[in-house]
Order: C-alpha cells, then structure tokens, then sequence
C-alpha cells in the first residue's frame, strides 16, 4: 500500500513488519527519527518487542549482539560517531557469525563535527565483516531492509543497511509498504542453531590461537564471498512477490551504447540520474548504482564496466593520504579487465556540500583534466583555504 | 527480607544442636545412581580449565556457578577467566557461555535478558566480569544495565589488577600497592590513588540487591548467590579473589590471604538492599593490617626502612578501620558466622 512516509518512518514500518524480538538504540542524528518511530510503535502497542534503550552505541550493538546469540531477532540503527563506538561490537558481531540487521543514517565524521550526510561512516567500518548494502531512495531502503533479515539470518552474517542521513531519512516520499502477509510468507521466523540455551549449553566467543585463527578469517571471507547469490536471490525473490527490485547487487541505467559511466552509491545516483536525463543528454553517459559494496561484486561490475572507455567513481568519502575508498576498490576489481576503462576518482558532497544537477557536467569536464589514477574532491572551494592549504 | 546475620546464627546454632541422621548406607548400583542424583551439586565450571594453581577467581567462578545451578546463560568479559576457560577448541564450562569483548559483559546480557524475555523464558542470566571489566573498562555498561533494571546478576571476580595482561593497576588497585604500572621507585610507593568504592556506587542505583564476598567463606557465596538469582532484577556481587601471580604470594595460601582481607577491615563483606546496608559479615578481632599486606609482594616496599613506608602502613591501617567503623563491622563475641566462625571446620559441636 502506498504512503507518503518520511524516510526514517518508513524504515521504522519496514523493521516492525519483520517482527524483531529486541531492538536496542541510543540517539544519534540523523538516525534518531528511525528509533523514536519504533519506540512509538512499541509504545502504542503496534509492535511487540523488547526496546532497550542504551546508554551508548557500544551498548546498543552489544545488546543487539545478546539478543541475536540468544535466539532472538534483533535490530539497530545509527550513525556517524555512533558507527565509530560501536566499530569494536561490530567486527564482533561478524567474526560470531551473528544474523542481525543495522540502519546506518550515513553522516560524516569528526572533526569538525558535522552532523550532514557521506559515507565515512559505513567506509570506515567496510572491514568489520559485515554485509553492506546502498540505498538510492527510499523505497529501496524499505525493501532492502526487509530483505536483509532474510540475508542475514540465511547466511548468520550481520548486514547494514546504508542510507543517506537527512537526504533519504527526513525526507518525505511516497513509500509502497508491503502488508504482513507479504513480510510473513517472505522472511520466516528467526531460529537460531547456535543460540545460548541451557539444554545444549554452548560457549561463543571463545579464545582462538594461532593454530585456528586463520581458519577463522578464512570462513568468514568465504561466507561474504558466498553470500553474493544470496544477495541476488534475496532481491529476486522479492521482486517475485512485489514486483519491485530494490538493485541487486548493481544496476546500470542510461543509454546502452555509452562508452562513459559515473558509478556511484547512495542517493546521489537518484540525483545523477535525473540530471543525466535533464542536463546531459547529449554526453551519453551511464550510470553505475552499486548497491552492494560488502561483498564486493566484481563479478558482476567487471561484466557491466565491458565497452566502457571512462569509468568516473564518485565517492562520499576517502582516505586521508591515499584517496577515494569506492575508487580505489573499483581500480582493483578491473584490474585483470583485458580492455579497461580509464578510471576518475572524485568525492563529491562531503559533510553534506549540496549536490545539485549542475554536479554531472562538473563531473564529466573534470574526468577529461584528470590524470588516470589521481583522486580529487570535486566541489572543494580551495579559495576558502589559506594558501599553504590549498 | 534477608535474614539478619543473628537470625542466622540462631538457626545455625538450632540446627547444630539437633541430632544428625545416620546417612542411609550404599547397598547396591541403583542406590549410588540414586545418591548421585541427589547430591545437590551441579558444577557449571569444571576442572581441567587452565588457571593457576590457587587461582581465586576460578574458585569463585565454580561457587556463583554451583550456586546458581543449571538454568543460567553466562555472559563473560575479556580477562583471565575467559582466557583460561575457553582456547578453542576446549571449553570448560557445562553453561551457556558468551564472550564478546572486554567492556560490554553487562551490556551483552542485557540483550541475553531482553531476548529471553522476548521469548518468555524464565532462564536467569549471570554477567560475570574482573575488576578490570568492572571497576574501569565496563563500568558504563554495568551502569546502563542497572539504571534499565535487567534482571540479571553481574559478578565481579576483584583481583585488584589487571591479571591477563601482566598485572598493571586498575580503578580497583589498593592504595600503595605495586603493579607493573604502578611501581614503587624514589618517587612513588606503588599506587597513589585509592581502590574505587565501587559497591557504594553500584548501591547508589538502589539495585533490590548488592553484595560484597570472598572467595574464603564459600557458603556465604553460595548464600548471596542464591539470593541474587531469587530476585527479579538486577543484582550485584563482587567477589574478592586473590591473585598468587599478581599479588605475589604463593598459591597454596589465597584462602588464608583471602579471610586475611576481610579480617583486617580491607575488603568488608557487607550486603545493600535498595542502597541499604542490610547485612555485614562480623569481624571478631580485627587484624591488624601489616598481618595481611606482609604475606604479599605487591607490599613489600611497605615494609623496608622508610618513614614513607610507614606512613603508607598507617594510611592503610586508617582505611581497614574506617571500614570497620563505616560499616559496624565489629562483632560482639563469638558468631559462627563472624569471619572467625563462617565456612570453618568444626568438630564436636558449638563453637565457644
């Protein structure tokens, strides 16, 4: 049924109809919209769970991670600094083997303080293990949400769902929300093999040495790589049962024959492609959604990147020193092509710098001037910057 | 409402004075089946775990788990008792264990306790962390934990330091003693600041239950246990456990070192309900504390010839009598329950 829901309501909406046991949170802007509309549903009685509210993001993912090893579906949600606290739980999480669900409100990090939305945040913890997954809108981040339960508890991987704070999370739109029958008959209840019960009492989270270390990594490598067909099915299936794809692993758009693409993730490809559409016309280009950034799809993006002779990375955030994180993933997943685009690096809207149509020209001008494997931030203003900064 | 120490004492004494049933003798093999089925004894730590020999916490932690019995989910700190309980691929514990990270034991079994209410299941879930995990690291989570009233028991295993990184001072270091970091030099007499009162601020949650024991007197463990797991909510115990390793002293004396503590005044066993004090374990004839800190390595810089050595002494002399004087720890004669008279080996009847 359509409604016309703000971002962080509809999440709130997609997460009650998948029936959680524990969810646990503490406020963090932009995320704090997403856990006062489950606290209101559980208050009004509309979704029976336990709502634990923390005294810390830390405390959040580990009661979240309780909850999972105890059998029970749990969900949580934050942002930013949030991300950051909580980064030690998450890589917890994951080396457990834990199936739960996160909303990561993209914000970027301090200092400076910035509340507004990039991707440092989710970049910064790509490492932990976890399955994550880009939204450009927020019907995507609906569906996606619904459908990462049904990942994760497939799989036992943790996912986070990432969606842009503000852009996506306080943003009216019209959402289509699927009924509880739908939810129901797509995502079963949760059951947990390993979960912590006195009748077949199990110790997690035991010490390991460097005889089995490896071997642990190794499975949970193996268990992303794995869970690429998963991801595939997941979407597949719901579309199936909806008739909308939330993007797979990726999705391309735009003219077939354009020897030009710009991959990028989040909402700025819902920008990009109207301005496409709008102001570029005439340049041909495509354009890249890359939905699925843990587990990298290589596979799937080497396939599509065939033809092409400029690829342009738009990252939403980079790394001090060494440049754009999607960049650089992207130069290393076309490495082995036999006939490879000339790759441009640019970050675009840190902090949430204003990303307005004109941004596409911009973009594809500035890839002419680049030197293949350089990065650059592209609305950087260097006139605000004192000369020995610039 | 708890018992008073003098009315248990009465119904020891009663007990005492009653004639025992001869134990009925062992006839044949289903009759020892039997027996063995009704030893009240259930080991939720087994042997074969690879502490140190007179390790205190690993006698504390079969206590609380004995204690508790089998319908416990145990949630575990980084620190020395998951390290020696669990290298994969060995386990010793006969519980459901979880081990997360160092600082969030109380948070993680705050989920534990969430879910099995989700699910309504009545099982009762123990946090168990070391001072470390406790006083320092984990504190805000064990805070959260009772502010959100979780109906869990966190214990506390204190041995005064972090142990499974090499003995470095923590929040709960006594005053003047030496750790790897807090060292005695020309300028220092090992620690320079006090051990946390960490049980003044746990009562100062108004949890329904929060207690202090030691790994000496195992049947008043067992006792705080039972009454910790009884209530609904969230209850505290913290467990004094020494440390042969860290402490310097060898291994076959923790008990002897452990029932020292108490009977000097340094580690009071005493029992808060709502941040009340409901209970102390009396102390017969305080100790003088020179008694207890000269039996241990991490003093011995307090006995050389040093006027600040001396003034230490007396500083933590000061200390175990303010104890004694904050809490009414003094007893009034003998009390088989006072730290003289609890969990010792009498034969023939009463004490005097």
């Amino acid at each position: 049924m359509l409604h016309a829901l703000e971002g962080s309501q509809a999440i709130a909406q997609a997460v009650a109809l998948c029936r959680p046991g524990v969810v646990a949170a503490y406020p963090i802007t932009p995320q704090t919209h997403i856990v006062e509309n489950i606290s209101k549903l559980v208050a009004d009685g509309k979704l029976k769970c336990e709502f634990v509210s923390v005294e810390s993001e830390f405390s959040a993912a580990s009661v979240a991670l309780g909850a999972a090893a105890t059998g029970s579906r749990a969900y949580t949600a934050s942002s930013s600094q949030g991300i950051l606290l909580m980064a030690e739980v998450l890589f917890n999480i994951a080396g457990l083997r834990l199936p739960m669900v996160l909303t990561c409100a993209n914000r970027a990090i301090g200092a400076p303080i910035n509340i507004w939305n990039d991707h440092q945040d989710s970049m910064t913890v790509r490492d932990s293990g976890w399955i994550q997954l880009f939204c450009a809108d927020n019907q995507e981040a609906v569906d996606t949400t619904i459908q990462a339960f049904r990942i994760a508890e497939r799989l036992e991987l943790p996912v986070m769902v990432c969606m842009d704070g503000f852009v996506l999370t306080h943003t009216l739109e019209v959402v289509d929300l699927p009924s509880a029958e739908q939810v129901d008959s797509y995502l079963p209840p949760f059951t947990f093999a390993n979960k912590l019960d006195p009748r077949r009492p199990l110790s997690l989270g035991t010490l390991v040495g460097p005889e089995y270390y490896s071997e642990s990594r190794h499975s949970l490598h193996r268990a992303l790589q794995k869970s690429i067909p998963e991801i595939v099915a997941a979407d597949k299936d719901w579309k199936k049962l909806t008739g909308r794809s939330a993007g797979g692993l990726l999705t391309v758009e735009g003219p077939k024959d354009a020897k030009t693409a710009i991959l990028a993730m989040g909402s700025v490809v819902s920008t990009l492609c109207e301005a496409n559409e709008v102001l570029a016309p005439k340049r041909k280009t495509k354009l890249i959604k890359l939905r699925a950034f843990r587990p990298f799809p290589v596979e799937a993006l080497v396939q599509v990147c065939e033809g092409l002779t400029e690829l342009i990375v738009v990252d939403r955030a980079f790394s001090p020193g060494q440049g754009g994180i999607l960049g650089t993933e992207v130069r290393s997943a076309l490495a082995g092509m036999k006939k490879k685009p000339t790759i441009k690096n640019f970050a675009i809207g840190l902090g949430g710098r204003d990303i307005p149509l004109e941004t596409i020209t911009h973009l594809l001008d500035a890839a002419k001037e680049q030197e293949e494997g350089d990065f650059a931030i592209l609305d950087v203003e260097l006139n605000k910057l004192p000369p020995e900064d610039r | 409402m708890a018992k008073s120490s003098s009315q248990l004492k009465d119904e020891i004494l009663k007990r005492r004075s009653q004639p025992k049933e001869p134990a009925a003798p062992v006839t044949d093999e289903s009759d020892l089946a039997r027996l063995r089925k009704s030893q009240p004894r259930f080991r939720g730590l087994e042997a074969g775990h690879r502490a140190c020999q007179g390790c205190g916490e690993a006698l504390a932690a079969r206590l609380v788990t004995e204690a508790a019995g089998p319908d416990v989910i145990l949630t575990n700190a980084t620190g020395c008792l998951e390290v020696f309980t669990t290298p994969w691929p060995q386990s010793a514990w006969r519980l459901p264990w979880i081990h997360s990270l160092f600082e969030n034991s109380a948070a993680i079994a705050s989920g534990v306790e969430a879910a099995l209410k989700a699910q309504g299941r009545a099982t009762k879930v123990i946090a168990m962390g070391g001072d470390g995990g406790t006083f320092d690291i984990g504190f805000q989570a064990l805070s959260g934990m009772l502010e959100r009233q979780h109906n869990v028991l966190y214990v506390c295993y204190d041995n005064e330091a972090y142990m499974n990184t090499g003995i470095q001072r923590s929040g709960s270091t006594p005053h003047a003693a030496m750790t790897t970091t807090s060292p005695p030099g020309k300028e220092r007499m090992g620690k320079r600041h006090l051990k946390k009162d960490l049980l003044s601020i746990i009562a100062a949650h108004h949890i329904p239950y929060a207690a202090s024991a030691s790994v000496a007197y195992p049947a008043d463990i067992r006792r705080k246990v039972r009454r910790a797991v009884s209530i609904t909510g969230p209850t505290f115990l913290l467990i004094h456990s020494p440390c042969p390793l860290g402490w310097g002293f060898d291994s076959e004396r923790t008990i002897e070192l452990a029932r020292l503590a108490v009977q000097t005044g340094l580690f009071p066993l005493v029992e808060l309900e709502r941040g009340e004090i409901t209970g102390v374990m009396p102390i017969r004839k305080p100790r003088p504390v020179a008694d207890y800190l000269k039996i241990q390595n991490r003093f011995r810089h307090l006995f050389v010839e040093d006027p600040r050595a001396l003034k230490e002494r007396e500083h933590l002399q000061a200390l175990a009598d303010h104890n004694i004087d904050q809490y009414g720890l003094a007893g009034e004669g003998a009390d088989p329950l006072d730290a003289d008279g609890a969990d010792t080996v009498r034969r023939g009847g009463l004490v005097d």
